[in-house]
């Protein structure tokens, strides 16, 4: 199953190697956020530090769902689905391999604006770094997961790019406030021990949902 | 194209509209008949005064809608999953769309307390919160019937989510139970509910089941309706 998984994740992963507009697009949303945000507020009565973690994680939640339209969209043209569906590779290999795609696409993007965000907002991240890029893969791995599997039946639908947002952001909920949350402790500085219950939430919200997605995933793409 | 589900039996009874729904009517009285006990039978509360009163809707309303409504669509759409009985789809897209109006029924209720009693339309209290995420996560569910045609994606898409939300709760509640606990909210006066008197504790209970009454006349009203649509439907794919 992991081989069916790795050959599919590797065919997405390749496909917007080639055209990286997906990724591009995502990129410029996140770092237009990450200027827009810091022009919104007072920056003599908010500082940056304040701002941060919040706009790290709305700007995240958001390009993450700009890379998801790309996920299933992929396969809308010229029936590719059902040539996916016809492959000797079981749904679940197919859920996890497009869900790795999205997840490595999602790190990526995070990856180039996490350092935006040090720059612009002149954040003294140190050793701390190691720990948020946890928090942020922690967390990416519960957004993909619904993610991806609200994509595969929202992007059947006649309003995908407004049914996709509606059905999952209350799921994203969750996910974000813990990572927000622990995000400040660890840019403020603070004992990571103080992060702790919420990366237990965080980690089980992952096994759960990783876990169930990959298992109802099947039911969403039966003929 | 085949479906998988099975298919609906025949409507064979009389005319639906011919007959009142003593239910529903049963119901609508009860829930007038506590309305009436609420307003003029039970002692203002000392401290929070004629606002106070706005509990006994708020209440019951959120037990039946959280609990029963919501906890419906969830077992629902997990034995659909395994059974296909399409009859199950119904009763989910049913109790849904009933958890909705009284999931909002909470949500206006609780702000026109709030206020008076702790002087914030909103608080981001627990249940208050879980509330307002389920009634987004049941607007979501309505949203995706709607979008999806065949009918038998959209019983299987809708199952899917009813699961799923089904296993949301704990972790927004876990959520925002941390949330509060590490950020202490400004402390305000808080409705509480310690020993009720039995004068209150009474209608509490008249209209708790007042409102289950309701809950069970509008199902079974709305799952009739959804059988009779699905009737339908299926009588216009025979002819095309």
């Amino acid at each position: 199953m992991l081989e069916g998984a790795w050959l599919i994740a590797r065919k997405d992963l390749s496909i917007e190697y080639r055209t990286r507009s997906a990724f591009l697009a995502a990129l410029a949303f996140a770092l237009v956020s990450v200027v827009v945000f810091r022009f919104a507020w007072d920056p003599t009565t908010v500082t940056a530090l304040d701002l941060a973690p919040g706009v790290l994680w709305v700007i995240f939640t958001f390009s993450g769902l700009l890379g998801l339209f790309r996920s299933f969209g992929v396969e809308l043209a010229e029936g590719a689905m059902d040539g996916l569906l016809g492959a000797p590779v079981s749904r679940e290999a197919i859920f996890l391999g497009k869900f790795s795609a999205n997840l490595v696409f999602v790190v990526a993007v995070q990856a180039v604006t996490i350092p935006a965000v040090v720059l612009f907002y002149n954040l003294a991240l140190g050793s701390e770094w190691i720990a948020l890029a946890g928090v942020a893969v922690l967390a990416s791995i519960g957004l993909v997961a619904v993610g991806t599997l609200f994509s595969a039946m929202a992007l059947n639908t006649r309003m995908a790019e407004l049914l996709l947002p509606v059905l999952t952001l209350p799921f994203f909920v969750p996910v974000v406030v813990p990572a927000a949350q622990a995000t400040v402790v660890l840019l403020g500085g603070r004992p990571i021990v103080e992060a702790l219950p919420w990366l237990r939430i965080l980690l089980a919200f992952d096994l759960v949902f990783l876990f169930a997605c990959t298992s109802v995933f099947r039911f969403t793409v039966e003929e | 194209m085949e479906s998988h589900a099975r298919s609906l039996p025949e409507h064979t009874s009389a005319r639906p509209e011919s007959r009142p729904d003593w239910l529903l009517l049963t119901a609508v009285l009860a829930v007038a008949g506590a309305l009436v006990r609420i307003l003029w039978f039970t002692p203002v509360e000392l401290r929070q005064g004629v606002a106070q009163k706005i509990f006994y809707l708020h209440v019951p309303a959120a037990f039946i809608g959280l609990y029963f409504a919501c906890g419906i669509v969830a077992v629902s759409s997990l034995v659909y999953l395994w059974l296909r009985d399409e009859r199950l789809d119904l009763v989910a897209e049913s109790a849904a769309e009933i958890a909705f109006l009284f999931l909002s029924v909470v949500l206006v209720t609780g702000p026109i307390w709030g206020k008076p009693v702790w002087g914030t339309w909103w608080s981001w209290d627990a249940r208050l919160t879980l509330s307002l995420f389920l009634w987004f996560v049941l607007l979501g569910y309505m949203l995706l019937r709607s979008a999806v045609e065949d009918r038998s994606a959209r019983a299987r898409f809708s199952a899917v989510m009813g699961v799923l939300a089904a296993l949301l709760v704990p972790f927004i509640h876990m959520s925002v139970y941390l949330f509060r606990t590490l950020h202490p909210m400004p402390i305000i006066l808080k409705p509480e509910r310690p020993s009720l008197p039995n004068e209150m504790l009474v209608t509490l209970l008249v209209s708790m089941g007042a409102f289950a009454l309701l809950f069970a006349a509008l199902l079974r009203r709305r799952y009739r309706y959804a059988h009779l649509r699905e009737g339908v439907v299926a009588r216009e794919e025979e002819l095309a």
